[in-house]
């Protein structure tokens, strides 16, 4: 059993049960942005708050990736495999980008419902999977 | 604004092994000088851009140490529109009355990296090291998006790359220079859904020089030179959707396109309509048809027709890149948009050759885009 590590402290819950990603809302003017930035970028406040953010959305829009992306990917040119990447629409009232744990675009559809999960992109010379959100179709 | 252009000059864009691009800066300008009947000495004012060059105002040596002020800037693909406008403010500001801006760059091959740290560019490491540091995924996801809402099929993609080779095959200084058929286009390599191989642009090499001078002595100079009617810079607004942004409000606002080209348009005291050549950016193919709509020259969805109709060939109602843009010249990001000023230049002085709009052209429209969300709009005229 190796051991998991976040690709970066506070972009979600974790370790959890339920993982949620830590977003910012504006005490001020209430728009909610992701990652957890303390300026809002819609007003003038510098006091943004960190939230939990839902755990599902819709598709907003998506593409699949299908060329291993250049440095700093930390991922191996050699055994890439396409990946999607999307924003998801949050309650929140933010579109989230995240990439998706579906790669076939004729399953990838504008308007689906999504929902978050934590994915091992990656295993570093140490051994340790390094895990990130992504969102995946939700089963109909 | 009341500056004229009087000359310019281009290096042409592609890939010049052993060839420098400070090297291909002096190029660019000594042609712009001697296109405009003057040297460098007539020079008082003087910006360069570029992205791989940390200082490419180091070029001077190679034209003469006169002590001059000479800025440099770099705003991504928004760089060349903005030279021009900080040449023009020296001018109108009274700190000189003959300026030059240059742009110059020289990319490795492949996709544009975003470098070694994201911090440099305001983000978390997190984000590149996911893969998801990548412009051609939001060129895609937009493009994506706007064909779902506005009924643009994958056939009016293939048209535009199919027009910007065509356009590129009859501009003997162009990069591509051979036709590419829609089949073809259709059948190529998909990169980032919808968008296929022929649909983007290439990173490329290349420089190009533009000298302005105060409107009211331009006649001393040249017998045509080109008027500047309007050069707008505008940054993003919160809720326009831009590239490498990890969230993006649902609250929408129009793009900073949009309100370059509306403010322009203000300026210069004309309409889209009244545009006889326009230069978009197009990044890929997806970008110019939205580009079109964002500009001002349609509206939403009206792409498809006008594209299946030819109305944005060079021979059409509304001209669009017609020395085959960036899909055809590839984009040395410093030096991208000035080429689109240099195109314009020769389309309004009707020394544009194989690829001139036909029934002399009297105004031209310009328009960059690019990370974080800035875009240049300028409008020309021939008199
Ligand atoms: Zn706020």
């Amino acid at each position: 059993m190796s051991t998991q590590r976040p690709v970066a402290e506070g972009l979600f819950t974790w370790p959890s049960e339920h993982p949620a990603l830590l977003g910012s809302r504006c005490p001020d003017c209430g728009e909610t942005t992701f990652p957890v930035q303390r300026g809002c970028p819609a007003c003038p406040s510098q006091a943004c708050e960190e939230v939990e953010l839902g755990r599902s959305g819709t598709l907003w829009t998506w593409t699949v990736q299908h060329f291993p992306p250049p440095h700093p990917w930390t991922g191996n040119a050699r055994e890439f495999v396409p990946f999607g990447v999307g924003y998801i629409e949050l309650e929140d009232g933010v579109r989230v980008e995240a990439r998706l744990t579906e790669n076939d675009p004729s399953r990838l559809r504008i308007g689906m419902e999504m929902e978050l999960v934590i994915e091992t992109f990656f295993k570093n010379d140490e051994g340790e999977e390094v895990v990130t959100f992504a969102f995946r179709p939700v089963e109909a | 604004m009341n500056v004229s252009i009087l000359g310019s000059g281009l290096y042409p864009f592609g890939r010049h092994e052993g060839v420098g691009p400070i090297e291909m800066g002096v190029a660019a300008a000594n042609d712009a000088l001697s296109d405009a009947g003057l040297g460098w000495n007539d020079i008082q004012f003087a910006c360069a851009g570029s992205l791989e060059v940390l200082q490419p105002d180091t070029m001077i040596k190679h034209m003469g140490l006169t002590g001059i002020p000479f800025a440099t800037l770099y705003n991504g693909c928004a760089t060349g529109g903005n030279l021009l406008l900080t040449a023009a403010n020296a001018i109108t500001a009274g700190q000189a009355d003959v300026a030059i801006a240059v742009g110059m760059d020289k990319h490795p091959r492949g996709a544009f990296s975003v470098g070694d740290t994201l911090e440099s560019i305001g983000l978390g490491q997190w984000y590149g090291e996911t893969g998801l540091a990548l412009n051609p995924q939001y060129f895609a996801m937009k493009t994506m998006r706007y064909m779902h809402d506005h009924g643009i099929s994958e056939d009016c993609l293939n048209r535009v790359s199919a027009k910007a080779f065509r356009n590129g095959s009859l501009n003997e200084r162009a990069w591509r220079r051979k036709q590419i058929s829609e089949e073809e286009i259709a059948g190529s390599p998909m990169v980032c859904d919808p968008l296929r191989k022929y649909h983007f642009c290439s990173p490329s090499e290349g420089a190009v020089a533009v000298v302005l001078c105060r409107a009211d002595i331009a006649a001393r100079y040249t017998t045509s030179p080109v008027q500047l009617r309007a050069d707008v810079f505008r940054t993003r607004r919160y809720g326009s959707f831009e590239t490498l942004t990890p969230s993006t409000p649902v609250r929408w606002v129009p793009g900073p396109s949009v309100e370059a080209s509306r403010e322009a348009f203000e300026a210069a005291g004309v309409g889209p309509e009244d545009i006889d050549v326009i230069q978009l950016q197009d990044t890929e193919a997806g970008h110019e048809i939205m580009h079109m709509a964002e500009c001002g020259f349609c509206a939403d969805g009206e792409q498809e027709a006008l594209v299946r109709d030819g109305e944005t060939a060079i021979e059409g109602r509304m001209p669009i890149n017609t020395d085959g843009g960036l899909l055809a010249n590839g984009e040395p990001i410093g030096a991208s948009g000035l080429r689109q000023v240099h195109e314009v230049c020769l389309q309004l002085r009707g020394r544009a050759g194989a690829h001139q709009v036909p029934g002399s052209p009297r105004t031209g429209f310009t328009h960059v885009y690019g990370f974080p969300g800035v875009s240049c709009v300028t409008i020309l005229t021939s008199s």
